[in-house]
């Protein structure tokens, strides 16, 4: 998390960041960004990623210091490539990126509108650019509903609270529409060729985007002049760095309204609902939080030239998801409990065997640690390693060696192994 | 996955070495084919970086681009390719056979004998993987539509002469690729995993080096370590031992080997020193040459692999269908046709699908009654059954004006198919297509009863060999074994204008 890199001078760490920190010996924590958080949603399961992520351990130093390296990265042609895109979108105060996103959000009627580009000092420290985020929130809402100007915020920062720790999160752009609406853009190097992208792609710039649009709902949450009295006073604009509202609270908040109506108080609400009450994650948000589109832009290149276009991309499904993964993630005050105490990554990577891993070899496109884990299922001759199907499919069978037994006369699969034997000798 | 091909995964597992998931082989293998290991280059949609290439195991052709973003040299590399393609790919249009077919004139009524040209054989590309399908599918895209100095308005940046011809026949054949069953352009790594099954996730076997590790391990040594070697090995470079099939090449080789070597070919074109130049692209050609060569090995050795199983015994079928393929396009192209468009309109989208879907069951069908592996997945879901004969008795329909046979045969069988009294079964491997009707069924001893509908001639008595002998195997299936008839679709002028069709 990036907040740890830099800690409050008036504040003295919390023991937990205290402990995470120690755990990867004192270095600077990798910044848990949206990508980290889609893929933890696909696995929550995993408490090894878990803590390895809340503590911004860096895995793939890890991954060499267990022997078991990563084997993926990017080239840099495509970085080169992607930062090219990106650069040329945002040049200028983002010309061509406002100019894409009017064609592609604005009514004609309000093609007209200015737009309004705040500088949301991308230099400072994460504390600021989330404060500073916040603001032009709220000034490109007012902007928005006295008609003045449309806003695009060029890579704000957004907090979430995921399973106990503050994560921060770097959208490339919110535009906040005539129409008072928000929709997150996320900008892709990945071509639209002839109206189409690569669904694994698109999908994984549409888990990412739905992290962004939870972020935003939960900052929204924080400040709306309707919600700030249940949300409690820690969620004033810009009060403190942890003023995003946890995802969970919020959660309960909507749910709670819809029942009692709109006319309950809203600070009865939720005291009225114990904590932890299961939420729908098909939940529509209320207040200042509905404002931002479940509908994300996806701007890419098209075909084979530079030329950039959007897509729409719609992020129910994912939405729901991520939503509700992250929602049951442990806290990790809970996983780092059989760790022990002041364990240091760094001077002995082995401790990150007592976490346990939910390994399945999609987490070998996903996580740098994916060799060594794979080498522990492997020892350990769990199914999973053919596949999170076979698992499903093999029931109670959960290792090869008691798949491979009941084979034997009698067993479950002893009809498919005399099947298979039959054909094979013929 | 199915419960078998897990199965057969397990024991992989256990034994080290990939087990067989298919007794015969179920692809075509041309005795010429033509392999392509392509590159991309990162991060440039469809922009080549390499490909070695060509029809001689020991002597593969290596054409590179040494600097990707410059679209002259891609083209340039594209006709180079086109060089060495095209004349394979259109030195199977002149042989044909003359097939003859009637037709029935639709107003006369009358019947008139066609004659129609089928190409004897078919070209047949082999790729690394489905990325290499892809990637030729690309190439076809960004060429098949440039216009070139020949045309009457070339435009600003006319093309080498044969790309965009080129560009028609990559889009063909990887469009080809998408059907169910085809040979023409060979993605080996799905061919592979289609006849092994290994001690990994299907995920893990896209991994041309690590499939390959699984199917031949070294000697005494054990798949999984292989794989792992293939996967995550490099040398003291920092350099993968095992190089990546492509078409992305491993970010470290593009890194510390590729970049700085385009560097200092650029700073060589740059300084406009011919000579130097030269001499740096020459240095790119190497260091591609030697991360392609091993995955050229590769391919070679898994289509020996594939060679050491018998083709099944529809495979010739399906390749048929696939020269009639070729010969449709060779005939498209001879006829001046305009290239395949972006998007398929209404009808063609539906024939293709419809084509698509009858492939599909197509395939499946043969495969079961090719392989007994394939069929024994039916028996286990209880959709076939097999065994022994083990009564006949000869029966006959006297309902009519002269008795048929209908005989009844008892079969043993440990199978439990889901059939009660009264439900049809088809004969597999029988002398014709016979279907039958069951008419008792004894669960606790595995007997069952059928009688047999047809298939037996026209006369009193079964002509001979149509009707099972007590002692032999038989083998019955609940499903048909010929894919049914969809209904055809209407005549272009018959077809709504909703769906393309004239206005009305």
């Amino acid at each position: 998390m990036n907040h740890s890199t830099h800690p409050r001078v008036d504040q003295p760490l919390t023991p937990l960041e205290a402990r995470l920190t120690a755990l990867r010996g004192g270095a600077a924590a990798r910044s848990m960004d949206a990508r980290a958080l889609a893929a933890l949603a696909a696995n929550p399961g995993c408490d090894r990623r878990a803590v390895l992520d809340a503590a911004g351990v860096d895995k793939a130093a890890l991954a060499a210091r267990l022997g078991s390296p990563a084997a993926f990265g990017q080239s840099p042609f495509a970085i080169t490539r992607g930062l090219v895109f990106e650069r040329r979108l945002r040049a200028e105060r983002c010309t061509e990126l406002a100019a894409l996103l009017r064609r592609e959000l604005l009514p004609e009627e309000a093609a007209q509108l200015p737009v309004a580009v705040p500088d949301l000092l991308a230099a400072e420290g994460p504390a600021v650019r989330a404060a500073r985020t916040r603001t032009a929130l709220v000034e490109a809402v007012s902007d928005a509903a006295a008609g003045r100007a449309w806003t695009l915020l060029d890579r704000p920062l957004l907090r979430l609270e995921v399973a106990g720790s503050a994560v921060s999160l770097e959208p490339d752009a919110i535009v906040i529409g005539p129409d008072e609406r928000w929709t997150v853009v996320e900008i892709k190097s990945f071509p639209i060729l002839d109206g189409g992208a690569d669904p694994a792609k698109v999908g994984a710039a549409a888990r990412q985007a739905a992290v962004y649009v939870l972020a935003l709902r939960a900052t929204a949450m924080a400040l709306d002049p309707a919600a700030t009295t249940t949300a409690g006073n820690a969620a004033g604009a810009g009060a403190t760095p942890h003023a995003a509202t946890a995802s969970s609270a919020s959660g309960a908040d909507e749910a709670g309204r819809s029942e009692q109506g709109p006319s309950a108080p809203a600070s009865d609400v939720v005291s009225a609902r114990p904590a932890g009450l299961p939420v729908s994650p098909y939940a529509e948000p209320a207040g200042l939080a509905a404002a931002v589109r479940t509908t994300g832009l996806l701007v890419c290149p098209r075909d084979f030239s530079n030329a950039a276009v959007a897509a729409p991309l719609d992020l129910r499904k994912q939405l729901a998801v991520t939503r509700r993964q992250l929602a049951r993630m442990t806290r990790i005050e809970t996983l780092l409990a059989v760790l022990p105490e002041g364990a240091r990554l760094d001077e002995a990577p082995g401790a990150v065997d007592s976490l346990a891993h939910a390994y399945a070899p999609d987490c070998l496109a996903a996580c740098e640690l994916a060799f060594h884990c794979r080498s522990q299922a492997r020892a350990a001759g769990a199914v999973e390693v053919l596949g999170r199907g076979v698992r499903g499919e093999l029931g109670s069978l959960t290792t090869v060696e008691a798949a491979l037994a009941a084979t034997a006369a009698g067993g479950a699969l002893a009809r498919a192994a005399r099947l298979r034997e039959e054909a094979l000798a013929r | 996955m199915s419960l078998l091909s897990t199965l057969a995964r397990l024991q992989a597992v256990r034994s080290g070495v990939a087990q067989p998931l298919a007794t015969v082989r179920h692809r075509h293998l041309s005795e010429r084919p033509f392999v392509l290991v392509p590159l991309a280059a990162a991060g440039e949609t469809g922009a080549p970086l390499a490909v070695l290439l060509g029809q001689d195991r020991q002597h593969p052709r290596l054409l590179t681009v040494p600097q990707p973003l410059d679209r002259d040299l891609r083209f340039a590399f594209l006709a180079r390719v086109g060089d060495e393609l095209l004349p394979y790919l259109e030195s199977f249009g002149g042989d044909v056979e003359l097939l003859e077919r009637s037709v029935k004139d639709p107003e006369s009524g009358e019947k008139t004998v066609e004659v129609r040209e089928l190409c004897a054989d078919a070209p047949q590309l082999v790729v690394p993987n489905p990325g290499g399908v892809e990637l030729l599918g690309l190439f076809g895209r960004s060429t098949r539509f440039r216009r070139t100095a020949e045309d009457p308005d070339p435009g600003p940046y006319p093309a080498p002469a044969r790309v965009p011809l080129l560009g028609r026949w990559l889009t063909h054949v990887s469009d080809r690729a998408n059907v169910p069953g085809s040979s023409m352009l060979l993605p080996l790594t799905t061919t592979l995993a289609r006849h092994w099954a290994t001690g990994q996730s299907s995920l893990e076997d896209a991994h041309l080096g690590a499939l390959l590790a699984w199917i031949s391990p070294p000697e005494g040594g054990r798949g999984e370590e292989a794989a792992l070697r293939a996967e995550n090995g490099r040398d003291e470079r920092g350099q993968l031992l095992v190089p990546p099939a492509g078409p992305a090449t491993d970010p470290d080789f593009d890194s510390l080997l590729l970049a700085p070597a385009i560097t200092r070919y650029d700073a060589a074109r740059a300084a406009q020193d011919e000579r130097l130049t030269q001499a740096r692209a020459e240095e790119i050609d190497a260091l591609l040459g030697a991360v392609l060569l091993p995955v050229w090995h590769q391919v070679w050795q898994g289509l020996d692999l594939l060679r050491t199983l018998p083709p099944g015994a529809h495979v010739a079928d399906r390749w048929e269908s696939d020269r009639w393929s070729y010969t449709g396009h060779r005939d498209r192209v001879a006829a001046g046709e305009p290239p395949q468009p972006l998007h398929d309109d209404a009808v063609t989208a539906a024939r293709r699908l419809a084509q698509r879907e009858r492939e599909q069951v197509r395939v499946d069908l043969e495969e079961a009654l090719d392989d007994p592996l394939a069929m024994a997945e039916h028996r286990l879901a209880g959709q076939a059954f097999a065994g022994e004969v083990v009564e006949v008795q000869p029966a006959y329909d006297t309902s009519g004006r002269s008795p048929k046979p209908r005989p009844l045969v008892t079969v043993r069988t440990e199978d439990r198919p889901h059939l009660d009294p009264g439900g049809e079964a088809h004969r597999a491997g029988g002398p014709a297509s016979q279907k039958a009707q069951l008419v008792e069924l004894d669960a606790e001893a595995g007997l069952l009863t059928l009688r047999l509908l047809n298939g037996m001639g026209r006369k009193k008595e079964p002509e001979p060999g149509t009707v099972p002998e007590p002692g032999e195997q038989v083998c019955f299936t609940l499903f048909e074994l010929a894919p049914r008839q969809s209904a055809p679709l209407p005549d272009p002028e018959d077809t709504p204008w909703t769906h393309g069709g004239p206005p009305k």
